[in-house]
């Protein structure tokens, strides 16, 4: 397996006034091209922390991050990230959204038609071309989401970080958006990260699905493969033998190995 | 659309229309799910229009009228009790003379109120113009910058409480003329909620933004161009808001310390000429004057204000 993505005895301590919060420690993990990793866990168990992390976005207080054979020392377009509420800029149409990043990324080398081709194409390819012109609070949320997935698609990261990107949208426009991410994935193949906490999310779409124990001091508990073939079909999946181990296992570490933190405590 | 289309014929012709676009939604909001009642819904729903229309046309224009009325009331009784207060009837009548000629022009002290408003408005427009060039960008330093917010900060809380008319003896000294003394006052008084309010907006801008503008690598004029300047337009505005309020309050103080034409001086000069319905009728105009720039400023904040 060629390794695109290592994480390496990766530790995050947060300064607080009671003093040190220990979030991660000893993170280790290899994300191949290609590859569709999810992580999930308990609320506060630090997946968004750890996916920052891989965004560059905060450093790590330990360990080392490395991509395509860099350390991340910051942000940076090669690693797009998909925020939990969308982050639009509100002044902006979908569009001019999504031609920022395009702009910024392929702007000095391109034709300002090829530039206006790709921020199009990425429109298409989240099957919004309608909304162009449209301002996000004149959008649905699910609109809204797929227009921050067209944003980071736009720019060809080598790695795609999302963090709870279907979280605050309903059942029926999450299901529909999750089989959109299946096709766009299988086309773009690009190595995703995603951050989730619904189970059949992250076997329908995960290559492997990343288990953390709960925090403080968060650390990977178990690691799945998910060994079902693609193309998937939620439909096809839901009589599948198969899908239903991953989702039993799953389920098994998140409610019996690592019972909810709120109740642990109690 | 139909419906639309539909209450907009049976509506009164007189009310506004804004008026009933409102209470179309206020009908709609009434009977979303009766699909069964799609045939007696148009005549109901053109009478709601009708009731609501007026109630909401009496709701905007009776307390206004009500309270003015009680002002002219109160005004009229103290007149009667007090002889050197003129009467609404006798500062009405003044106030039609001094309007039918408001451009009159005999020397420096004897203008007509139109160029003394004028005089004032100009003095405050360029006070207030220097400010925003000022105060805007050092706002923006201030609120992007730790370090610089930590040298500045404590200067502006220290001098943002003294009246802005403390300054206005270091004017004359500096700037040695009386109408150069009233914009630097101006200028003073009107920069602090541009600055404050900029650099609070700067700080304020949300951090899903800023992250944006990171993992795109943006330079830093795009950032200040694409990202902070639009986030932060609506708490500048405000500052503008507040500003142009206060800028309209000291300049009547101001131009009575300074005189000159302005319609600060032009009320303390009536008071020197024991006109009272003139000062009477000055105190109306400012306030319509400042009324009309609040106005004007709130809707350019909610104009550039975004939707999330």
């Amino acid at each position: 397996m060629d390794k695109f993505l290592s994480i390496e005895n990766v530790g995050q301590v947060f300064k607080t006034r009671k003093g040190d919060f220990i979030a991660l420690r000893d993170i280790n993990l290899t994300v191949a091209k290609g590859e569709f990793i999810s992580l999930i866990g308990h609320s506060g168990c630090g997946k968004s922390t750890l996916l920052n992390l891989v965004a560059g976005l905060t450093r790590p207080t330990s360990g080392a991050l490395i991509c395509a054979g860099r350390e991340i020392d910051g942000p940076g377009p090669e690693r797009a990230v998909v925020f939990q509420n969308h982050s639009l800029l509100p002044w902006f149409s979908c569009y001019k959204n999504i031609h920022l990043g395009v702009e910024r990324v392929f702007g000095a080398t391109e034709s300002k038609a090829r530039l206006r081709e790709r921020t199009l194409a990425a429109l298409q390819l989240v099957g919004l071309a309608h909304a162009e012109h449209k301002l996000p609070h004149e959008i649905s949320g699910g609109m809204k989401q797929r227009v921050g997935i067209a944003r980071a698609l736009a720019i060809e990261p080598d790695v795609l970080l999302m963090d709870e990107p279907f979280g605050a949208l309903d059942a029926l426009t999450r299901a529909h958006l999750q089989d959109e991410l299946l096709e766009i994935v299988a086309k773009t193949q690009s190595s995703v990260i995603m951050v989730t906490h619904d189970v059949d999310e992250a076997v329908l779409l995960s290559d492997r699905i990343v288990m953390l124990t709960n925090g403080p001091a968060a650390t990977i508990g178990e690691i799945l493969d998910v060994r079902l073939p693609r193309p998937r079909s939620r439909i096809e999946l839901a009589d599948d033998e198969r899908y239903h181990a991953c989702r039993t296992a799953v389920i098994d570490f998140l409610y019996r190995k690592q019972s909810h933190p709120a109740r642990q405590a109690a | 659309m139909t419906a639309t289309a539909r209450s907009f014929n049976a509506g009164p012709a007189a009310s506004p229309p804004v008026a009933e676009v409102i209470d179309l939604h206020a009908a709609g909001a009434h009977a979303p799910a009766a699909p069964a009642a799609t045939a007696p819904r148009p005549p109901l729903l053109a009478r709601v229009d009708w009731r609501s229309a007026w109630e909401t046309f009496v709701k905007a224009v009776a307390g206004p009228c009500l309270g003015f009325a009680l002002l002219i009331l109160g005004w009229q009784l103290v007149a009667d009790t007090i002889p050197e207060i003129p009467s609404p009837g006798v500062t009405g009548r003044a106030a039609v003379a001094l309007f039918s000629d408001p451009f009159y022009d005999n020397g420096p002290n004897d203008q007509g109120i139109g160029w003394n408003l004028l005089s004032s408005l100009r003095r405050v427009a360029i006070g207030f113009g220097l400010a925003a060039l000022v105060g805007i960008p050092a706002g923006f330093v201030i609120g992007r910058f730790a370090a610089v917010s930590a040298v500045l900060s404590p200067l502006i809380s220290l001098l943002r409480p003294v009246s802005p008319l403390a300054w206005l003896p270091l004017g004359l000294l500096l700037f040695k003329s009386a109408n150069l003394a009233a914009v630097w006052a101006i200028f003073i008084c009107s920069i602090w909620p541009m600055i404050i309010n900029t650099a609070v907006g700067v700080t304020r801008v949300p951090q899903d933004y800023m992250n944006v503008a990171r993992v795109l690598k943006l330079s830093e004029w795009k950032i200040m161009t694409r990202v902070l300047f639009p986030a932060v337009l609506p708490y500048m505005l405000t500052g503008v808001r507040l500003s142009i309020s206060t800028a309209w309050l000291v300049i009547v103080a101001a131009e009575m310390l300074t005189g000159g034409v302005g319609i600060g001086f032009w009320l303390w000069d009536e008071w020197n000429n024991l006109k009272v319905e003139h000062i009477v009728i000055a105190i109306f105009v400012i306030g319509i004057v400042g009324l009309v720039l609040e106005v004007l400023l709130t809707q350019l904040v909610r104009r550039f204000t975004y939707a999330d």
